[in-house]
């Protein structure tokens, strides 16, 4: 049959809103050749030689950022770091006038990070080139949930019917948002916990149960996905003290030990020792945290090499020669 | 001839289960000779039916020798030189190189070599590992068709295809039987 | 220029006299002249005749809430293009909002915006006074000085007036005026960094949600003080039930409280936000799909008194940003009609004459204007308008600077023929 198919994740990936369950496991197993690169003596494949990715980060990220650059440098392809702070408004240059001066450099992809929610939907409708979104306000930070999911298929060998629990400030979390969209897509059973202060009100509609109290989570969950709290919170009045939340939801040894099962422990970093997470959980034997770090760099691959997808044109014309 | 688009392709088998099976004997008696016994040597498939004959060779090595030479597999997906234009990307398989191959006489195999570029692209990948001391390539089927200057030490059978026909090897583990098949090219529909 | 206008053989309707019939409408120069079937101008020729067959002539309609921009922004909007925006809209009058820049609180600012409104030849405009100084929410403005140069009502719409204090001296001393205070009501802390809606679609979309609530708080709180004070309140923009409840309550108790609600809050939800349109985006948000049932159902009941625009231009660029920092507001002149009668009339919620009472006879009484009426003598504020005619929106015809309207492509039911201010066509479709 002729006529072109479609690129698996279409030219961006903004978030797993919009994903097919399908396509999510196309990621996911895509990353797995990928994770074996990163153990070779030469960690490079001339995959994505020549093309030009640019990291256009509006908020301060070294962990994520680095992530992206691994995964950049490993396909062979040339990277360019944009830090840039503030919003549009207070810097001066317009998100429309960067995406445009980036086109009109010929770059192939973007990798952006930024404070507002739907800014990477808003730069991926203006340029042509691909637009990864490494984080956008609270709305979606797909590569992190796709790398917990990688790493939570690695110990499960599924995501079906695990019970995944998202432990913390769950309203101002993009985080929190992309694990529910994934793992729900993937039929797992998602639910959340934290004080109702840093919940969305609409939780319920996003049909996801909800715990009050950290006890009862750990006594739910296969595993814990536990969210970094801000300091802002405290200042903004959604809860009294990191000190109080560390009493009352702060996972530590004594409340595992009271589980029914081995509870596997994410955080996606980099950690509050003592306030969401005790550094004996963080560090302990059922913590996969570092795990979830290296599985991004395999993820980041995966993501990198299926949207840079070839021209259909060309492939139809290529037809005609064999490869072999 | 002419082709009909009622017509199932016209299918000739160039060689049956136990054509390739002896070929492959021969093949593995060849790679042994070549390497003046079996020390050193690194059995690499490329994915993916490259990698059940390098399997096959590997266990007639095994028979014939009594040594156990080790077995690797290539995915050359990221190496294609052809990647722009392939379209959708290609699924990348496992690539599993079992041993150091600095200063080791590897053998790549693969079913059918045609314009090269496959073989190109695992010699790329394979320097990415380390340095053999030689790498050598059997195919089961060489079609001719040479884009890139390479070459086979080591060939089962060579078949001579116009371009408008394909030559199909077919392993058990993967297609329930053992033949290599000749083929017209299908028109897409 | 003619001395008269005859609309010939369309249907009147004025529920100020309760008419709803196939009529001739008279006008000499500025003034309603007579009203009646087969009116025979005999051989004049100073009469401009005009087939009204198959239309609606109504009092001209009046659009209690609209931002003109100036002075401060003119590259977004002025009195004039305001002005003849709003007469393409069917507007014969508009009262412009105070929160230009600077403020219009005193006399001399609102003399500006007479004289401005004088020159522009259109819809007259009449300005709103703002109730605190710079709308800075602490020490009044001059009540009485800005009516005195023109002003109807007393508003520091853009915001709130958070003080509760504020408001109650801000009901009293309007007493002695007789005018309106009008309210945007917002709870400042809690509506605080909102972007849209607190529902469902903020949550999945990672937007700060502006609940019912902050609205709400402010209604409550307004009626309790207008019973207090005797004072008249003026609730702007209503969009949720449950503010809907609350001025239920305070007439029922015989508070004198009216009420406005916009086009937009009766015809969308908050997944018109949906990508990040910011085009949607507005000060009350978008709702949800019950807040909106209860607004329309309001409108028939007459809970809701009033509908006007909150027009509110904004240049494309400061729109095309990321939807947290793109400012609030969209253009509503100019579609108010078709939208209304698209989700309110042809819907069968209200009927034409309601439609008329709420889009010019209320406006008209409640904030003490000329028109509303196509009583014999009265002024002649006409509006023609084609009550089955679709169209397209098309905002690169506007007449408005602003091109901010979530309407954009949408086919539409109703439309403007004919729009006369003091006896002078101001508008006319076609030209």
């Amino acid at each position: 049959m002729s006529g072109l198919a479609a690129p698996p994740l279409g030219k961006d990936l903004l978030g797993l809103e919009p994903l097919t369950s399908e396509q999510i496991t196309l990621i996911l197993d895509t990353a797995e050749p990928f994770k074996e690169i990163s153990e070779r003596a030469i960690k490079k494949v001339p995959t994505l030689r020549g093309a030009t990715i640019v990291n256009l980060f509006f908020e301060a990220s070294t962990r994520t950022r680095v992530s992206f650059e691994f995964a950049e440098k490993r396909l062979s392809a040339d990277t360019v770091n944009v830090a840039s702070s503030g919003s549009s408004v207070q810097k001066g240059e317009t998100l429309v006038d960067t995406a445009r001066n980036l086109e009109a450099m010929r770059i192939d992809m973007v990798v952006i990070r930024h404070g507002a929610s739907g800014a990477a939907q808003f730069l991926a409708e203006r340029i042509e080139s691909n637009v990864i979104n490494a984080g956008d306000g609270t709305h979606e930070h797909p590569t992190q949930a796709l790398l917990d999911m990688l790493t939570l298929r690695d110990h499960f060998k599924r995501i079906e019917g695990l019970k995944i629990c998202i432990v913390g400030d769950v309203l101002h979390s993009r985080v929190a948002r992309s694990n529910i969209w994934g793992l729900k897509k993937l039929g797992a059973n998602v639910a959340v916990c934290g004080p109702r202060s840093l919940l969305p009100n609409a939780i319920d509609e996003l049909e996801v149960e909800v715990f009050d109290r950290i006890e009862d989570a750990i006594e739910w969950a296969d595993a814990l996905n536990i969210l970094r709290l801000q300091l802002e919170r405290m200042q903004g009045g959604y809860i009294p003290s990191l000190r109080e939340y560390n009493r009352v939801f702060g996972v530590s040894r004594e409340r595992l030990e009271r589980a029914p099962r081995d509870v596997l422990i994410l955080h996606p970093g980099p950690m509050n020792r003592g306030v969401e997470i005790d550094s004996d959980v963080a560090d302990g034997p059922f913590s996969v945290i570092l795990d979830q770090v290296t599985n991004g760099v395999a993820v980041r691959m995966a993501v990198l090499y299926l949207l840079s997808g070839g021209k259909p044109e060309l492939a139809e014309m290529a037809k005609g020669g064999g490869s072999r | 001839m002419t082709y009909s688009a009622v017509m199932p392709p016209k299918q000739s088998t160039v060689l049956d289960a136990r054509a390739v099976d002896r070929a492959l004997r021969r093949m593995a008696d060849e790679i042994v000779e070549l390497n003046a016994g079996t020390d050193d040597l690194i059995i690499v498939g490329i994915q993916r039916r490259g990698v059940q004959l390098a399997a096959r060779i590997v266990s007639n090595i095994s028979d014939r020798e009594k040594a156990k030479v080790p077995l690797g597999a290539l995915d050359i997906t990221l190496y294609r030189d052809d990647l722009q234009t392939v379209g959708p990307r290609p699924v990348v398989g496992p690539t599993n190189i079992p041993a150091d191959v600095d200063g080791r006489a590897v053998v790549i195999v693969d079913d059918v070599l045609y314009t090269g570029r496959t073989v190109r692209a695992a010699l790329d990948e394979l320097a990415d590992f380390g340095r053999p001391k030689r790498i050598a390539l059997a195919v089961l089927i060489d079609r001719g068709g040479r884009e890139l200057p390479i070459q086979p030490d080591i060939v089962g059978k060579r078949v001579e295809c116009a371009p408008g026909q394909r030559i199909d090897v077919l392993v058990e583990e993967l297609d329930q039987k053992d033949a290599v098949v000749l083929s017209d090219r299908e028109e897409s529909a | 220029m003619t001395a008269a206008i005859l609309l010939r053989g369309g249907r009147v309707i004025d529920p100020s006299q309760r008419m709803d019939a196939i009529s001739d409408l008279l006008i000499e120069k500025d003034t309603i002249e007579a009203l009646g079937t087969n009116i025979d101008v005999g051989s004049r020729d100073d009469v401009e005749i005009v087939d009204c067959a198959g239309r609606v002539v109504a009092p001209g309609f009046i659009d209690v809430h609209c931002h003109l921009r100036e002075p401060g922004r003119e590259d977004v909007e002025t009195i004039a293009t305001g002005a003849r925006a709003a007469a393409a809209g069917g507007f014969t009058a508009v009262c412009a909002m105070p929160n230009t820049d600077p403020v219009t609180d005193n006399q001399a600012a609102v003399g500006f915006i007479i004289r401005q409104a004088a020159r522009a030849k259109a819809a007259r405009v009449y300005p709103i006074g703002a109730i605190s100084l710079g709308q800075r929410g602490e020490a009044l403005a001059e009540f009485g000085e800005m009516v005195g140069a023109g002003a109807v009502a007393v508003s520091d719409d853009g915001k709130p007036v958070a003080s509760a204090h504020l408001m109650r001296t801000a009901l009293e001393y309007a007493r002695t005026f007789g005018i309106p205070v009008a309210d945007h009501c917002e709870e400042p802390t809690l509506a605080a960094g909102g972007a849209m809606n607190e529902g469902l679609v903020s949550a999945r979309l990672g937007l700060k949600g502006v609940p019912n609530e902050a609205e709400e708080i402010m209604v409550i709180r307004d009626i309790l003080l207008a019973r207090r004070t005797g004072g008249h309140v003026h609730l702007c923009h209503m969009s949720t039930h449950g503010s809907v409840e609350l001025i239920r309550w305070g007439k029922e108790r015989g508070v004198n409280v009216t009420a406005e609600v916009c086009p937009h809050h009766l015809s969308l939800t908050d997944e018109a936000v949906e990508g990040y349109n910011t085009n949607a985006k507005m000060n009350p948000p978008l709702r949800s799909a019950a807040d909106v049932e209860a607004v329309q159902q309001a409108v028939h009941d007459g809970t809701i008194d009033v509908i006007a625009t909150d027009h509110a231009p904004h240049h494309y660029d400061e729109k095309e940003r990321e939807f947290a920092d793109a400012p609030n507001g969209i253009v509503g002149l100019e579609t108010a009609l078709a939208v209304n009668m698209t989700w309110l009339v042809a819907t069968g919620i209200i009927d034409l004459a309601t439609l008329v009472e709420k889009m010019s006879c209320a406006p008209a009484r409640i904030f003490r204007l000329a028109g509303g009426t196509l009583r014999r003598g009265n002024v002649a504020d006409v509006t023609v308008f084609d009550p089955d005619a679709e169209w397209t929106v098309d905002p690169s015809r506007f007449r408005s600077k602003g091109r901010n309207t979530p309407y954009a492509g949408q086919k539409l039911k109703g439309r403007v023929h004919l729009t006369v201010v003091d006896g002078g066509v101001v508008f006319r479709q076609g030209e």
